[in-house]
């Protein structure tokens, strides 16, 4: 090696270690919010993904009974060794709290599962024998229905830590006896619906957001920056009221009586009142308002950075001041579209408290079913299974709004 | 008058004010030559770019009419005024090819596609780009995009195309070339072209005839030979070219002459331009090259000391002290001989041909 190649050599090293250091900077600068969004953010959001799939308790309980039945074809008569172990499994359930739970458990998978758990338990322990025809008779004295099929079923479809069953009921599916996958009936089908229709306010408001913001921004964005910033903080004022004052008001202005009615009324528009509250209209219009300032903000920043020159110039050309606007200037403006409405509509699908006040039962969103299953029915295992639909709902969103921004390198 | 000698444009009596009690322009009265170059010069603030606005249509003149092959278009949008503009900043259309960009002004117009295809490609031919047609404007450099924009303004044929200081972003050398460019451009096409700049050497180097503006109104429309030789104000003088000024008061007047007796205790004789009085404040201005240094006095020279000389490669520029309060600039070519020492007492002789009196 020459003394020069050597030269170059130190030289490479010493870039190396130099970006190493730097690396090592970033590192350490952003360690703490690493740290801060790892243990309020991605650990419970992990932890409740988790828990959509999650289905301990019969695993837990019944570890003895589920290896009894691994390999029973699920039709015929449960192995003799199966009444053995779920005996020997409900024995070794000490406290009354620890039965009590897998009997909710089973419950929940059929009807009637509560009371044949409990009723058993209580009956033990059982006297001491090894004949296994013995257990199965001492076991259909305690309860006959241990020799109807359904609540073997139960338990060997729930033997595993994981299951699918509370995603798929997220969207109206369910696995049949044998494993296989089929759709609810009709009318138990809910959660496709209300997903649906979660989309679809979240697709009206952000339409009605863009058509009443764009004007807007495009006339802010005209102004000099001192009269343009002075009207944004009027835009902005909504965001410094409480959400629940803002839902009271509008529950004041938007009722049979109240001041929209009576001056549509007074106009001589309407004969009687318009019903606002407590269905669609109600929600949309509360949603816009709450919603709107998340599409005017995107979409004047953009639109402040596009120079009337574009305008001029394709006038200058021959087109008509309209024509220009649309085909030079509102292209230019799709990168804040784009970015205005993925906000409000992200925002908007994952809306609670004002569908809750201000809707009618058919207007309730996504949200209010996770609300309901978390509050209501302590079912943590379906609560975090509809959160993880809207999640992944949004994902998907976000994913698609990436793929057409690369096809469409204005919206990037 | 035949139509070859008709104006294209012809502005008369043209005001324009934006807050009703400033003139921004002011009794505008300019004729645009048919398929003349011709610039609208003057610092800032000027009125040179409300001329170009109020021509191309974005402003409306506050007075006065704007007429367009006799037939006046002052009050015509200007998208129906068939003119071609180049802006500053070019505004290329981001959003579309440089082909879609050229070819805007002909789908407005309806051209058929096969028709469109062939003229974008001629166009971008014309400015040097040929093959760039997909390529989109931010992928491009500065003088591209300065063509793509000029052959965007020129490819429907329009009657005019007017320039707001086209080059101002590109930087020196770019600049230059480009000018050759416009200039072949010009003499091609044969497209009247009315082109507004802050650059007077940029104006000089362009143009068939200058038009100098300043706080609004229009000082002087000539050639730019002159424009240079001949500045019909102080204004003139001193915006276009290199100028040495010095302040006196008239001693006498003849035809055509006058004799102005400088604040520094010196006479000197030059062309009056307008008309003045005895005893009255006068500047005499003459271009630094044409002041020559002798070693003795001449007629019409003054004693000076040389104070600095910067060496320039083609020509030294010596600074003169003549008091106190007056310095002279002169431009001495390399051939003329060794310029003097620093320091050196010299003789300014002002050839009175070349020394111009402004009241």
């Amino acid at each position: 090696m020459t003394a020069a190649d050597a030269g170059i050599e130190n030289m490479r090293s010493a870039l190396r270690r130099d970006a190493r250091r730097r690396t090592a900077a970033a590192l350490l600068l952003t360690l703490p919010l690493l740290a801060f969004l790892l243990f309020t953010f991605i650990v419970p959001i992990g932890a409740l993904l988790l828990r959509a799939v999650d289905n301990p308790e019969i695993a837990r309980a019944l570890p003895g009974t589920i290896a009894a039945l691994r390999g029973w074809d699920r039709e015929s008569r449960p192995p003799a060794a199966a009444y053995a172990a779920i005996v020997a499994d409900l024995q070794a359930l000490r406290e009354q709290s620890d039965a009590g739970t897998l009997a909710r458990r089973l419950n929940t998978e059929v009807g009637g599962a509560r009371s044949l758990v409990m009723n058993t338990w209580r009956a033990l322990p059982l006297p001491a024998t090894t004949d296994a025809a013995q257990v199965h008779a001492q076991l259909i004295g305690i309860d006959p229905r241990w020799d109807e099929p359904w609540i073997w079923q139960a338990i060997a479809k729930n033997g595993s830590r994981l299951t699918p069953d509370y995603l798929l009921a997220a969207v109206d599916l369910r696995r049949t006896v044998e494993g296989s996958v089929e759709s609810v009936d009709a009318d138990r089908s809910a959660f496709r619906r209300i997903l649906m229709r979660t989309f679809s306010i979240a697709a009206i408001v952000t339409v009605l957001c863009l058509l009443l913001a764009y004007p807007l921004a495009w006339w802010l964005s005209t102004m000099t920056a001192r009269r343009a910033n002075a009207l944004l903080i009027v835009v902005l004022v909504p965001f410094w009221t409480s959400i629940l004052v803002r839902m009271a008001a509008w529950i004041v202005l938007l009722q049979s009586g109240g001041i929209v009615n009576q001056s549509l009324a007074a106009a001589g528009l309407i004969d009687r009142p318009l019903a606002l509250l407590f269905n669609r209209t109600g929600v949309v219009i509360a949603m816009v308002h709450i919603l709107l300032p998340f599409m005017v903000l995107p979409l004047y920043s953009v639109m402040k950075g596009i120079p009337r020159d574009y305008v001029r110039a394709a006038v200058s050309l021959g087109s008509h001041p309209l024509a220009a606007f649309v085909r030079v200037y509102v292209p230019q403006t799709y990168a804040g579209v784009a970015a205005g409405s993925l906000l409000v509509f992200i925002l908007g699908i994952g809306y609670y408290v004002t569908p809750a006040l201000l809707g009618g039962p058919e207007d309730q969103m996504l949200s209010y079913s996770v609300a309901q299953y978390a509050n209501v029915h302590l079912d943590w295992g379906m609560a975090c299974a509809l959160g993880g639909v809207l999640l992944t709902a949004t994902l998907l969103l976000y994913a698609i709004y990436r793929r057409l921004a690369r096809m469409e390198p204005a919206l990037a | 008058m035949n139509i070859a000698e008709s104006p294209l444009v012809r502005f008369s009596g043209v005001h324009k004010s934006y807050d009703g009690s400033t003139l921004a322009v002011r009794a505008l009265d300019l004729d645009v030559r048919r398929g003349e170059f011709l610039t609208l010069l003057g610092p800032s603030g000027s009125g040179k770019t409300t001329t170009l606005m109020m021509l191309a249509g974005f402003e409306t003149p506050s007075g006065g009419e704007i007429l367009f092959d006799g037939k006046p278009i002052t009050r015509t949008p200007p998208h129906r005024r068939n003119f071609g503009m180049v802006f500053q900043n070019y505004a290329l259309f981001p959003h579309l090819t440089v082909g879609d960009n050229v070819a805007y002004p002909l789908t407005v117009r309806r051209v058929a596609a096969h028709e469109r295809a062939s003229r974008v490609a001629a166009a971008l031919e014309m400015v040097r780009l040929g093959g760039m047609a997909a390529r989109r404007p931010d992928q491009l450099s500065g003088g591209q995009r300065q063509r793509v924009a000029l052959a965007r303004a020129l490819v429907f044929d329009p009657a005019i195309v007017l320039m707001d200081e086209p080059l101002g972003a590109l930087d020196k050398q770019l600049r230059e070339h480009m000018q050759m460019e416009l200039k072949d451009l010009h003499r091609r096409l044969g497209v009247t072209f009315v082109y507004v700049t802050h650059d007077q050497s940029e104006a000089l180097a362009l143009s068939d005839r200058v038009a100098v503006f300043n706080d609004g109104a229009l000082q002087q429309v000539d050639t730019a030979d002159r424009l240079y030789e001949e500045p019909a104000n102080r204004f003139v003088a001193g915006f276009v070219g290199d100028n040495t000024a010095l302040d006196g008061r008239i001693a006498a007047v003849q035809p055509e002459f006058a004799e102005v007796a400088l604040d520094c205790n010196a006479t000197l004789r030059g062309r009056l331009v307008g008309s003045a009085v005895s005893g009255a404040a006068v500047q005499v201005a003459i271009r630094p090259e044409r002041i020559a240094l002798r070693d003795t006095t001449r007629p019409n020279s003054i004693g000076a000391t040389v104070e600095d000389i910067v060496y320039l490669g083609d020509h030294v520029r010596v600074r003169c002290i003549v008091d106190e309060k007056t310095t002279a600039v002169v431009k001495q070519p390399i051939a003329a001989g060794p310029p003097p020492a620093i320091g050196a007492r010299t003789h300014l002789e002002f050839p009175a041909e070349h020394v111009r009196i402004y009241a």
